[in-house]
């Protein structure tokens, strides 16, 4: 008897130092292509009853059950941009969807009369409605970004949910740099609105003469990477920088992320955009890709299926087709691997609700499981 | 005579309309290079060089000369899996551009006659039309 306690004692402990010492890595892990025939996904949101909201670029939202891509598409949504890098972009539900039902969308919007702006331009747009069957009811547009601009690039778009009544909107600079430090445009901003789209009035600038009051913080580039830390609260966001310049930041009031007075990287034409990486005032990102990953989704890691990475990060690259494993430690990237090599142009990564992670693979059409193998 | 005739007349046909077609050629890709800086730059870089294994190169590419409709295929409606360009291997996603037929046409007069590439032949916006999805 003592010989098997002594013995199954040693067996925890033994667990235990291998636990904390073995770190899990892509050989404990699966993947598994659950879902197929999107044509352009950009987002998925996981839905109570089991089924999984998903939208299309082109402007479709579908519903997935089952792992089975349901043929008919829910209607109700508005017309999209869809060009370039526009169209229908993040879904996201309410932290008390069970409650309210709201689901939360962003996409570009194209310029309606008596808007600001280009003609046949665009803009990024927050609506949020509720699902009845295959249809969106009770439909309310909270936001659009101002002003209309022609072009197909950087229309940010990613949703986020702060769980103290408040809703963040990253808004790209359209392609007009020198705007994403112009307070009076909403571009290459983080806005923050209350949950019905009205605009709080704690705003960081909404005592400032000609600034636009919803912004939270400015010199963003192209953010669609926006999640909040479990534990911490704080709000990261990465964004599609110039050529070597993607970052990772941690997002703050009122704070200046410095595009394109300062970056780590070049311009796509290969012109230099600054000279300076650093000035005062402006905020440093916690790492910079060089080269640039392009990188597009994100989740912080908060399951017991993946115990040993906890309160890290995983993020989407489009361009190398992967994953990024961010090792963090306080507000600091501390390490980082590449897993899932070659898995595909990742749009969007989350954690599911049964603690495993997604990801949504724009090339192939697919959402991708990871989970542990058994 | 009547064939000198109907030889001359198309020398000055010819001529006339080469003409022209040198004109919607040029402001085609003036046209194009805006929409190129727009959408494709990012990946296919300002000089065409693309990034060797990762995004195909459209400089002096083989594939653009041997499939033009296929290359015209991918801006209109997107290209992904395996494909070789100038002897390297390739396995990755382009999304479909979102461009009209007419900008279509501008953006692949640009590329056919940039980075070291000359295709004086127009491709013009009845010929994009003309290919429809698979």
């Amino acid at each position: 008897m003592l010989v098997v306690l002594v013995a199954s004692g040693l067996l925890m402990s033994h667990c235990n130092i291998s636990s904390n010492n073995a770190d899990l890595t892509e050989k404990n892990l699966k993947s598994e292509t659950i879902v197929t025939g999107l044509n352009m996904p950009w987002a998925m949101a996981f839905l109570p009853d089991g089924r999984v909201l998903v939208t299309e670029r082109g402007g479709k939202l579908r519903l997935v059950k089952g792992n089975q891509l349901d043929p008919q598409e829910v209607a109700g949504i508005p017309k999209v941009y869809y060009r370039g890098q526009g169209g229908l972009l993040d879904v996201v539900l309410h932290p008390n969807y069970k409650e309210n039902g709201w689901i939360y969308i962003s996409y570009s919007s194209p310029k309606k009369e008596g808007e600001a702006g280009e003609d046949n331009g665009a803009n990024t747009a927050l609506m949020r409605a509720k699902l009845d069957g295959h249809q969106l009811t009770n439909i309310e547009h909270l936001y659009k970004a101002s002003p209309n601009v022609r072009g197909g690039v950087h229309f940010g778009g990613k949703i986020l949910f702060d769980n103290k009544g408040y809703v963040f909107l990253s808004l790209g600079e359209r392609g007009q740099k020198e705007n994403s430090q112009n307070l009076s445009k909403a571009q290459g901003k983080m806005v923050r609105l209350h949950e019905d789209g009205k605009i709080p009035t704690d705003n960081p600038f909404v005592k400032t003469k000609d600034a636009l009051p919803e912004i939270w913080s400015y010199g963003h580039r192209n953010p669609q990477g926006l999640v909040i830390h479990p534990a911490t609260g704080t709000i990261w966001a990465h964004e599609h920088g110039p050529q070597g310049g993607d970052e990772l930041n941690i997002v703050e009031k009122g704070k200046n992320y410095g595009w394109p007075l300062i970056t780590y990287g070049i311009d796509y034409d290969n012109s230099i955009i600054s000279d300076k990486t650093e000035a005062p005032g402006l905020e440093q990102p916690v790492i910079y890709w060089k080269p640039s990953i392009a990188p597009c989704g994100m989740t912080f890691v908060n399951s017991p299926n993946f115990k040993d990475w906890n309160g890290d990060l995983l993020v989407g690259s489009l361009k190398f087709q992967n994953l990024e494993h961010l090792i963090i430690k306080g507000n600091k990237v501390v390490k980082k691997e590449i897993i899932f090599d070659k898995i595909g142009r990742v749009r969007d990564v989350k954690q599911g609700p049964d603690g495993n992670i997604y990801v949504v693979i724009e090339s192939s059409g697919s959402i991708v499981k990871i989970s542990p193998k058994a | 005579m009547k064939l000198l005739t109907t030889l001359g007349c198309g020398a000055i046909y010819a001529f006339t309309f080469f003409s022209n077609v040198q004109e919607d050629l040029s402001a085609s890709i003036s046209r194009g290079k805006e929409l190129y800086k727009e959408s494709c730059i990012t990946c296919h870089l300002a000089n065409g060089e693309g990034v060797k294994g990762t995004f195909p190169p459209l400089a002096k590419a083989d594939f653009l000369t041997k499939y033009p409709e296929k290359s015209i295929y991918a801006v209109k409606f997107g290209m992904s899996g395996k494909i070789t360009v100038n002897g390297v291997a390739y396995n990755n996603a382009m999304p479909p551009s979102g461009f009209g037929d007419d900008e279509i046409a501008d953006v692949m007069n640009y590329i056919r006659n940039s980075f070291g590439n000359k295709n004086t032949q127009l491709v013009t916006e009845k010929m994009v039309a003309a290919i429809k999805e698979k």
